[in-house]
């Protein structure tokens, strides 16, 4: 089944990083939500997230699905971004041997996938090492 | 006159040495690295292209421009590695950094001239007032055919301008082109790799136009090449660029800052384009360049540029070119004919 349509209503989301700000307690939220976890509140301000952070772990993925074939063995992670957002995504251009938690990380605009030969291309973020 | 408000240039972390190309098809490497003064090239990794790289070099050209996305009222990629056959790579990149809905997209393709005329066509529009800013991009993912001449040179790379109606980094005192219909090079629909006219590329095509250009628009604004202190060719190789070069009455000195060739390969789309870029990164108040494209089919595209104080500002706003270049992880044959696809796979 095609997911073009789910992968459209993420573009502000998969590529500009749009997220939110609780307007009472001040909580960020990626992607946004209705309500606040940390406050129950409804009013949130946009915000655009910043594109540095830091690996709070990851793992290396060597049986990957048939469709990233190309890319196995490749990294995931979980990065905290200034700001306190946390979000997962693959750690490219990076040598597993300098994988390290707590190490900085920037993100770029990357092919997340492919929907087969003939379907759309995937845009969104990954993690690339800050240096 | 339209003046480059901030630039940018993207290179992916990849690089694939002659020799480990030349070994896999039994070629002689010392005589490539020789004639075409070419030491390896850039790779794109699988999860990039024409789009990515894109998005990449107009964030560097955005953060040095400082401007609000929104007011760029056109976005032009010249590519002629678009990832889509049919769907403008143009309205993802201006999604990607906010210059949307107001905004108008075309992606252009002239071999490896589509970038110099995205500038072109910016240029004229700010100037003409109807838009503020313009973006305009070249860049490419492009493939030779395995063991041909161009499997050495083909890479990919990327570099960004946002054109405005002020002088900004470097003001536009004058455009010239020079077209003709000259066969070269081409790629007919649903062809994977291009073909090329053999040592016809050189003498009626290359140089012809490049230096018909360059002699054009000096005569246009009454300068001649020691009046620049620096000059950026077109760089289908190491090479062609430094004959041209010598051959119009420039100094090495001129050409070295842009001559990115050696190290990164033919960035087609990318390639003069990322030249200026780096040589933006050195250039001083006053410096007058001259930009000279080149695209098969055939046609050059020339671009006389001032730099202004403002560039002591923004160079170190975002990466420079040549650090970009010098970021890199070498693979080997099999790696790169798995990331270019040249490998058959099972449905
Ligand atoms: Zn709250």
């Amino acid at each position: 089944m095609s997911t073009s349509a789910k992968y459209w209503r993420g573009i502000p989301q998969r590529y500009r990083l749009e997220a939110e700000r609780c307007a009472s307690c001040g909580m960020e939220f990626f992607p946004p939500r209705l309500v606040c976890s940390g406050c129950g509140a409804r009013k949130f301000m946009p915000i655009t997230l910043g594109d540095h952070g830091k690996l709070l772990t990851y793992t290396v993925i060597r049986v990957g699905p048939s469709e990233f074939c190309e890319q196995t063995p490749y990294a995931m992670g979980i990065v905290e971004l200034e700001g306190g957002v946390r979000m997962t995504a693959q750690i490219a251009d990076v040598d597993f041997d300098d994988l390290e938690v707590g190490m900085p990380v920037r993100i770029e605009f990357r092919k997340i996938r492919e929907e087969g030969q003939a379907g759309i291309l995937c845009y969104g973020y990954k993690f690339v090492p800050a240096d | 006159m339209a003046g480059i408000i901030g630039y940018g240039a993207y290179v992916p972390r990849n690089r694939i040495k002659v020799e480990e190309i030349a070994k896999v098809w039994g070629a002689d490497a010392p005589s490539y690295k020789r004639g075409l003064m070419l030491q390896e090239k850039s790779v794109p990794s699988p999860d990039q292209d024409v789009i990515t790289m894109s998005v990449e070099a107009t964030k560097h050209a955005l953060a040095r421009a400082q401007i609000d996305p929104a007011r760029i009222g056109a976005v032009y990629v010249g590519s002629e590695s678009h990832p889509y056959a049919v769907k403008p790579s143009g309205t993802v990149l201006a999604e990607a950094i906010g210059a949307t809905p107001e905004v108008h997209c075309a992606d252009f393709e002239f071999a490896c001239k589509a970038g110099s005329e995205a500038m072109f066509v910016c240029m004229g529009l700010a100037d003409a007032g109807s838009i503020e800013y313009g973006l305009a991009v070249g860049a490419d993912t492009s493939q030779g055919a395995p063991s041909d001449a161009l499997e050495y040179s083909a890479a990919a790379g990327a570099a960004s301008f946002i054109i405005g109606r002020d002088p900004g980094v470097a003001k536009v005192i004058d455009t010239y082109a020079f077209m003709t219909d000259t066969p070269d090079f081409w790629r007919r629909s649903y062809m994977h790799y291009p073909r090329h006219a053999g040592r016809f590329t050189g003498e009626p095509a290359y140089f012809k136009h490049i230096t018909s250009c360059a002699n054009g628009i000096m005569e246009k604004v009454n300068m001649k090449p020691k009046d620049f202190a620096y000059v950026v060719f077109h760089q289908p190789n190491g090479k062609f660029p430094q004959r041209v070069g010598k051959m119009l009455g420039f100094t090495k000195e001129q050409i070295e800052p842009g001559w990115l060739s050696p190290t990164l390969g033919n960035t087609y789309s990318g390639s003069s384009p990322m030249g200026l870029t780096a040589t933006l990164d050195v250039a001083k108040p006053g410096d007058m360049i001259l930009m000279v494209s080149y695209g098969s089919g055939a046609g050059s595209d020339g671009f006389v540029f001032e730099v202004t104080g403002k560039i002591d500002e923004v160079r170190n706003v975002a990466p420079r070119t040549r650090e970009l270049l010098d970021k890199k992880k070498y693979i080997e044959y099999g790696t790169y004919a798995k990331y270019r696809r040249k490998i058959r796979m099972g449905e």
